[in-house]
Parts: structure tokens; sequence; C-alpha cells
């Protein structure tokens, strides 16, 4: 497909980094000359240097005969005003960046007005995030599949706890629902197991099933998490208005802890359920005062990374039940010990995530493809979710005696709205859809690649 | 540098170029040529074998950086040439390897400078491999190797090595993809080429001569078959090369646009006015200096001109005549075309017209800031800005041009022919064109020459073929530390 994206930031470059890499023509418009300098020594791209919103600069990028724009530029009017002529030049999707809130509640209508397909906000879909993890506690990860009816959750394994020691198929047949644990993190490897894999104490397991059977998992393991009551969030940004809302409508108690005076009055007029303290949320004195030593949850917000890192640290000493931390550059993460940064939250690779997914469906109305598209572990590990057509190949023949290729995975099989983890004994039939787990240094463009014996990708 | 990839991009290299021998090895077989058959095939298992090395050794990572890219072309083009070389050596044919080395790189590089002084006797299974080397080496190995395998998708690594190889002071993707825009160049190239067999059997040559002379044309080389050149075909085939040699001079971006139907764009384009406006423009001149060698005959004067001028600017080195015969304007002025060159993103090789262009614009704007030493001026072309790194580019380029030539010049004295021979020798070798003049000229050949002259012409090829730069990159030794991991 043909894309342009405007604005070359760091959502714009890692969306630009991710979509080449699916094979799209890409063109990257932007009007300072060394953020295209910069992609075009990278990433196999076009530049072109302009203000994206320009009728001209568009036209010179012939937007008209892309499939699809995308504005991700600092400025919420410059990425409407770019989605704006795009459509009139004649681009047939446009997907706009907005993340000031007070348009955010008014997508509904930019949306049908001006035509946009898809409204992206960081903020909002990272509160949602944080929200999800808060909400079951004993998850580090979770992506919904199959429209929300199965997940795959990141677990950790305890040393000395039940699963340490445990062989994957024991823990199978000793559990009453059925649950896969499709990939395992050791020691920052990851490896996709089969059933005679031996668990260890450190390990980080993602398992897919059901949220009821994976609550029943949790609930056996003794790992449960007591739900979450209190929540303290650190710095006043615009995800933790957006987060706030959430916990206070489900009647969660929120501490917002915000170190500008101004900014805490705008906050306490915005937010008027949540408890807004004037205090420097970096500071030990204030954390202890404010009562980090009670409440269920913290979760550092601040526009620093490194003062979130340290906040979750602090916060995982004081044995605060669940840690989340936010952080804008991923890549840093790996250097964290593992026990520190269990439950990391990265908006940058959220919202990428979230359009490349919207990427993918349009290619599926096109021809046959991913439907949906996870990454786990660092994106080392992808889960893709399928639909099983006519040229599907085994069409009615058992898993057990499919050729399937090495170190892959068929994690889930939704049949006329009902999800199954699948047996040996299962099998694909027209119209199911099928989630596949596989690490991402290879690609599946569809079903049939999985088998083996045909035609290499 | 990563070691395992260069290894990698190499060994596929090898393989295609083994593959394409197939086809000579094939009119060897038919025509019984023992000696070629043998000295063939012994070179495709050698290929064959080498790009088995690195397979025990797969890359770690994929990454390559731009210096990475310029070290890989570098390797790969003395390789395939030292390679390419072999059939010649093992069939007997050329019985020194330091010839035939100097032929093959004249090949591959599209100088078309040859040693033989007989080249009929050449084997034509082994004539149709030199002429194919040109073929091959005018768009690039490496761009072909783009072209048709995807060996990183998404990073900007590929761009590297298109960079590398293609010549011009601003090599730019025609779409978002290189591999895409590798592909549409070697469309363009094979459409072209296959239209100009068609006209040369229309003209009534054999299929092997229609074959042969149009790679050479579309390489811009200038292998013939004939000792006499091109002098004995027919007025119509010689009009045919002349536009067919012209055409292949101009940058390929331009027949993307066209058949992009953005005729005006095309037309706008600067590099493509001054490369027509010079070739108009010294033909007539030569027409007019040489009309009194061809009394009553203005025509032939007329296609002799232009076939020449065609031929030098575009560094093909096909001829028709024995200019060095020509009026001493005629001479000197082949020279200066010689310099310029074809454009940039075509075959032909030079200095490019890009940078010619370029060269004059940043010394236009020099003076204008000798006059008004406050005056802010962009060098711009095609109405777009000239980053100023594209324009210190040109400039190093030049030095390193001039430097090269006089060093060369200077070390090939010492065979002890007149400085024309020896600049001559130099700028045709260092510019891909192939005759010089004097002892150099059309209706001779570089044998006289001593094994190390004749070394360093073919080191001068190489730089005149992938722009100096890489090659003096990949004898950095601080390009060569091993990455960790």
């Amino acid at each position: 497909m043909r894309i342009v994206v405007i604005g070359e930031g760091k959502v714009g470059y890692t969306l630009t980094r991710e979509l080449s890499r699916e094979g799209h023509d890409l063109l990257v418009i932007d009007n300072r000359k060394d953020a295209l300098v910069q992609v075009e020594e990278r990433l196999d791209v076009m530049v072109l240097e302009g203000n994206g919103a320009s009728v001209k600069v568009q036209q010179a990028a012939e937007v008209g005969k892309c499939d699809l724009m995308i504005a991700v530029t600092s400025a919420d009017e410059t990425n409407l005003l770019c989605c704006m002529v795009a459509r009139k030049l004649g681009c047939p999707h446009t997907i706009a960046r907005i993340r000031n809130p007070v348009y955010a509640e008014e997508t509904y209508l930019l949306r049908e007005e001006l035509g946009l397909s898809m409204t992206v906000n960081p903020e909002r879909t990272t509160a949602k995030e944080i929200f999800g993890l808060l909400q079951y506690p004993s998850f580090l990860k979770r992506e919904p599949f199959a429209k929300g009816r199965a997940e795959i959750v990141a677990l950790p394994v305890r040393a000395g706890g039940k699963l340490d020691g445990m062989v994957l198929s024991d823990l199978y047949t000793s559990l009453k629902v059925r649950v896969l644990v499709c990939a395992v993190e050791r020691n920052k490897e990851v490896s996709i197991p089969d059933g005679s894999f031996r668990l260890e104490g450190g390990d980080h397991i993602y398992v897919t099933s059901t949220v009821q059977s994976l609550l029943q998992l949790v609930k056996w393991t003794g790992m449960e998490t007591q739900k979450i009551r209190s929540v303290m969030l650190i710095g006043g940004s615009r995800t933790a208005v957006y987060l706030a809302r959430m916990l206070a409508d489900a009647g969660i108690h929120v501490k917002l802890l915000e170190t500008k005076p101004d900014r805490c009055e705008e906050l306490s007029s915005d937010l008027p359920k949540t408890e807004i303290i004037n205090a420097d949320g970096t500071s030990i004195n204030a954390l202890l005062t404010e009562g980090i030593e009670e409440t269920d949850a913290v979760v550092p917000l601040t526009n620093m990374d490194e003062q979130n890192m340290v906040i979750a640290m602090y916060a995982n000493s004081r044995k605060v039940p669940k840690v989340v931390t936010k952080i804008n550059r991923g890549e840093y993460c790996a250097l964290l010990p593992a026990n520190e940064a269990e439950c990391v939250v990265t908006p940058l690779q959220l919202t990428s995530t979230n359009i490349l997914r919207y990427v993918r469906a349009m290619q599926n109305r096109q021809g046959e493809g991913v439907m949906t598209l996870h990454r786990l572990v660092d994106e080392r590990v992808e889960a893709l979710e399928f639909r099983v057509t006519q040229s599907t190949r085994y069409l009615g023949v058992a898993l057990k005696d499919m050729p399937l290729k090495p170190n892959l995975l068929v994690a889930l099989i939704t049949r006329r709205d009902k999800v199954m983890v699948p047996s040996g004994s299962d099998y694909f039939a027209v119209d199911d859809s099928v989630v596949i787990v596989t690490k991402s240094d290879r690609s599946f463009n569809t079903l049939n690649d999985i088998f083996g014996g045909g035609q290499k990708v | 540098m990563n070691y395992r990839m260069t290894a990698r991009l190499i060994a596929i290299v090898l393989r295609f170029v083994a593959l394409f021998m197939l086809p000579a090895l094939v009119i060897s077989l038919i025509l019984g040529e023992t000696g070629a058959v043998w000295g063939l095939l012994i070179t495709m298992a050698v290929m064959a074998l080498l790009s088995c090395l690195p397979l025990p050794f797969p890359p770690r990572r994929q990454t390559m950086y731009a210096r990475d890219g310029f070290v890989v072309v570098a390797l790969t083009w003395f390789l395939i040439s030292l390679l390419g070389a072999l059939p010649f050596w093992i069939s007997g044919a050329i019985p020194s390897y330091v010839d035939c080395v100097f032929e093959t790189v004249s090949g591959f590089t599209t100088t078309g400078a040859s040693i033989l002084t007989d080249v009929e006797a050449l084997p034509k299974g082994l004539l149709y491999w030199r002429s194919f080397t040109h073929w091959l080496g005018g768009m690039g190995v490496l761009v072909f190797l783009l072209a048709i395998t995807r060996f990183t998708v998404g990073s900007g690594d590929s761009m590297h090595i298109m960079r590398a190889e293609s010549p011009g002071p601003q090599v730019n993707k025609l779409v978002p993809q290189t591999f895409h825009s590798a592909q549409i160049v070697y469309i363009i190239y094979i459409g072209m080429t296959a239209l100009q067999i068609i006209l040369m059997l229309l003209g009534g040559v054999s299929p092997f001569e229609a074959v042969t002379l149009t790679f050479g044309t579309a390489g811009t080389g200038g292998f013939a078959v004939r000792n006499d050149g091109l002098g004995s075909y027919s007025p119509y085939i010689q009009w045919v090369v002349t536009i067919f040699m012209a055409l292949f001079g101009v940058n390929f971006g331009i027949y993307y646009l066209l058949l992009q139907r953005s005729v005006k764009k095309a037309l706008r384009n600067e590099e493509l006015r001054m490369y027509l406006l010079i070739m108009v423009l010294f033909s007539l001149l030569i027409f007019v200096d040489i009309l009194p060698l061809f009394p009553g005959y203005p025509g032939d004067a007329l296609r002799h001109s232009c076939f020449q001028v065609a031929s030098i600017m575009t560094t093909t080195g096909y001829a028709t005549a024995d200019f060095d015969l020509w009026p001493q304007l005629s001479r000197t002025l082949l020279v200066v075309l010689m310099i310029v060159g074809a454009s940039a993103g075509s075959t032909g090789g030079g200095m490019k017209c890009s940078r010619v262009l370029l060269l004059l614009k940043s010394m236009n704007r020099q003076v204008r800031r000798m006059l008004h030493p406050n005056t802010v001026k962009h060098v711009s072309m095609d109405g777009e800005v000239v980053p100023p790194e594209t324009i210190q580019n040109t400039f190093a380029f030049l030095s390193a041009y001039c430097l090269i030539t006089i060093t060369s010049v200077c070390l090939i004295s010492l065979d002890n022919f007149s400085l024309e021979t020896n600049l001559t020798a130099v700028l045709s070798c260092l510019n891909n064109i192939g005759p010089g003049l004097a002892a150099v000229g059309p209706m001779s050949n570089f044998s006289a020459y001593s094994d190390f002259s004749k070394l360093l012409l073919s080191l001068n090829m190489l730089l005149g073929r992938l722009e100096i730069f890489p090659i003096i990159i990949a004898f950095v030794p601080s390009v060569w530390k091993r990455a960790r991991g």
C-alpha cells in the first residue's frame, strides 16, 4: 500500500519503521530537514520537506493516489488540517493524532464532518492500557483477542511458587480449565515452549485463554493479588487525567501528586472525585507522607522516563502490590533488572500498534492476511490472528497431524463466537479465526505460511 | 564492519555472475570452441565454490551502515573483475593474466579499452561474455541483486549499496522502496536493450553482432566485435547506435517520469537540457570542422561527427572513423567531452553533466559573493535547493579526480609514451570511455603498455566507474574493524 506519514517525531518514526518493515511504500513529510535526513538514512522510505498541511506539498506527494495518510505532527490542528486536505485530494483513509482532551471528546463529530477514518490519542490509549492492568493486577500485560473474548497475558513465575519447576504438560493436566503457555521469557531469551518445557522461578510466561480461565489459573497458583481499591498517581499529565477519570468511574480511590500549584488548580476542577496533592512525587518524604505504604498501586506518570523509573523502583522497595511504569523510550527497558520493571507501558508502542492494526485490517479487506497483530516480549514474539478461508490447506485435519513449521503454536481457535484453546485433536474449519504465536524474526503473511513444506517466505 | 553480511551478499553476486556465463557457454558449445568451453566451465565452478564458502557463517545481524555499503560494492567489483578474467586466461585466448584482468575490468566498468590486437580471433563465446560484462556493469551488479532479492525489508541499508554503486552526485529513489526502484531501472534498461536489438536485426546484421553491439551500447561500454570497430557497418546501423548511445546516457529517472506521463517535468530537468545542448553544439562544431575531410559528402561528415560526439560523451567509445586523424579542434573537443561525460543515473561514466552544472553554479555563486559579500544565495537545481554537503562532495570529487589523473599520468609515463598518449589514456580509463588519442587512438589499443601501467589503468577504470569514494573508503583501515556480536 502507499502510505504518507506527516510529522516525523517519535510516533511518526516508530510508525514509519514498522510500516516500511511490513513492505509498504512510505513517503514521509516533515518541515524539519534533520529529522528527514535521519529517517532516510535508516529506513527504506522516500522523504519530502515541507508543510504537510499545504495543498501544494500534498499534491507533490501525490497524496490523492495514496491508500492512507497518517498525520502525527505535534499540533492537533495541523493534523486535522492535513486530513481535510488529504480527503479533498482524494485519499480514501486518513488517520490523525488528536491529543487535546477538548477535541478528543468531540472526535465523533470530527470524524463525521472531516471524514477521518481514525483518530489516535496516545495519552488516552495509555490510560486505558494502565486501567486494564489495574483491573486485573495479577497480569503483567494484557492483549485482548477475538473482540475481547480471549486474552494473552503475562504472568511471573515466582521462585518457590507453585509453577516453579513445573513441566507444562503436567500443568495442563492438573488444571481444570484449558490454558496454553505460548511464550516464555527467561534471562532475556524468548522461547516458544512445547509440552515438555519446564518452568523456572524468574521466568515470565505468556498464557492465552479466556479471561475467566486465566483468573482461575492465577487463583490456582496462589499468586492472586487482591483487588485494587486505591491508586496513587504521580505527575499530573494528560494521561493522569484520563486515567483518574476511568479509575474514579470504577469506584477506585485516586490520589494524584503534582508539583506545580497552577496545574493542581486545573486538575482539581477537572477531576472533582480525585484527591489532588500539591507535592513533589519524586521526594521520598512526600511519598511516605501521602501513604505509599498503604496504597494498593502506584503509577508514575511524569514526563521524564528517569523519574518514572526511580519512583517505580522505590515503590517496589516499599512492597507496593502493583506498580505500573510508563516509559516513553522503550528501548532502555531491557537494561532494567527484570523484577524492577515487571509491568511497563510504552505509549509510543501502543499508538503505533493501534495504527498498525488499522493498516492490517485495511489490507485484509483487500485479500486474505493477518487480521490483527499483537506483539509481546518487547516485540520479539508476535501473535497473529488469521481467518480460515476455503483456500487454507489442511482444513479439517487434526492439529497433531498438520505439518506445522517448528517454533510456532496455534494458540486459539474461535468458531462461531466460541473461543477454544486447541488440543491436538482440534482442526481448522472455514470462517474460524485462528491465533498463531511465533517469534518475530520470521513473518507470516497468510495462514498457509505456517505449514512446512509450503512456499517459503 | 559486518563481515558475514558482506560475505553473504558477495556470494549471491558470484552465483548470479556464474549464471550469466551460461549463454556464453552455450554459444561456445554450439560452435565447438573447446578452450572457451573449459575456461567458462572452470570459472563457473570456481565461482560456485567460492559462493558456498560463507554458507557456514550466516549473518548474525542484517544491519549494514553506509560504510559497509561502500565496502561491499568495492569488494564485489574487485572480485568479479579478477574472476571474470579467468575464462580468457584458462581458455588461452589471452595468454597474460594481467591482460585478462585489464580486459575484464574494462568490460565491467563499461570502458571498452582493449589490449587485443585482433578481436576477431577471439572465440565467439568469450566475445559474447566480454560484451555482456558491459551490460551488467552498466547498471550495476549489486543494483541487479537489489532488484531481484529483497534481503532487508524496511531498513535503509539497501539504499547504501544503491548509492555506492549508482553514478551521480545525488542518488535518489524513484519510488519509496529501493527494491522497486531497482526493478524499475532494470525493466527500463532491459526494455531499451531489447528495442535496440530488434532495430539492429532489422538493419541486417547477424544476431550475434546485434546482441553484442547492443550490450556495448546499452552499458555505454564500447567493445566492438570487428577489428575496425563500427566503421564497416551500414549507415543505418551507425545511426541506430548513435541514437541509442545518446539515449543510454540519459538519467533513467527521466524515462520513469516519461512513463508516468510527467513529460513537462522530464523536459524541465536541467541536467537533461545541458546534456542535449552540449551534444548538439559539439556535434555541429565538429561537423563544420571535419567537413573538408569529406568533400562532397556532408551526410557522412554529419554522421561521423554525431556518432563520435555521442560515443565519447556517453563514454561508450565506439568509433566509425579514426578521429585521431581529425583536425586539432575536433580532437580537443572530444577530450573535453571525455571529461564532461554522460548524465547521473545513466549507464555512462565521466564527471557527469549534473556535477559540471553544480560546479558552474557554485562558481557563479562564489563570484557573486566576492562582489557582494553579504549575499545569501542557495545553489538550486530543478527548482530545489542543493544541500551544501552535496556541493562539498562535488568539490571533493573534483579534487580527487584531478589528483588521480595527475598521479596516474606521472606513473604511466615510465613507459615513455608521449604526453598526449598518456593523458588521454588515463582520461579515457578514468572516465570509462575506451579509446584515447595518438598511440591509444580508436584504431589502436592498450597492448603496448607495461603490466604495471595496465594494472594502474584498470584501477583507474574501477575508480571512475564507482566514482572514486567507494574504492578509497575500502582502503581506510578503520572500516575493516570487526563489529562485536
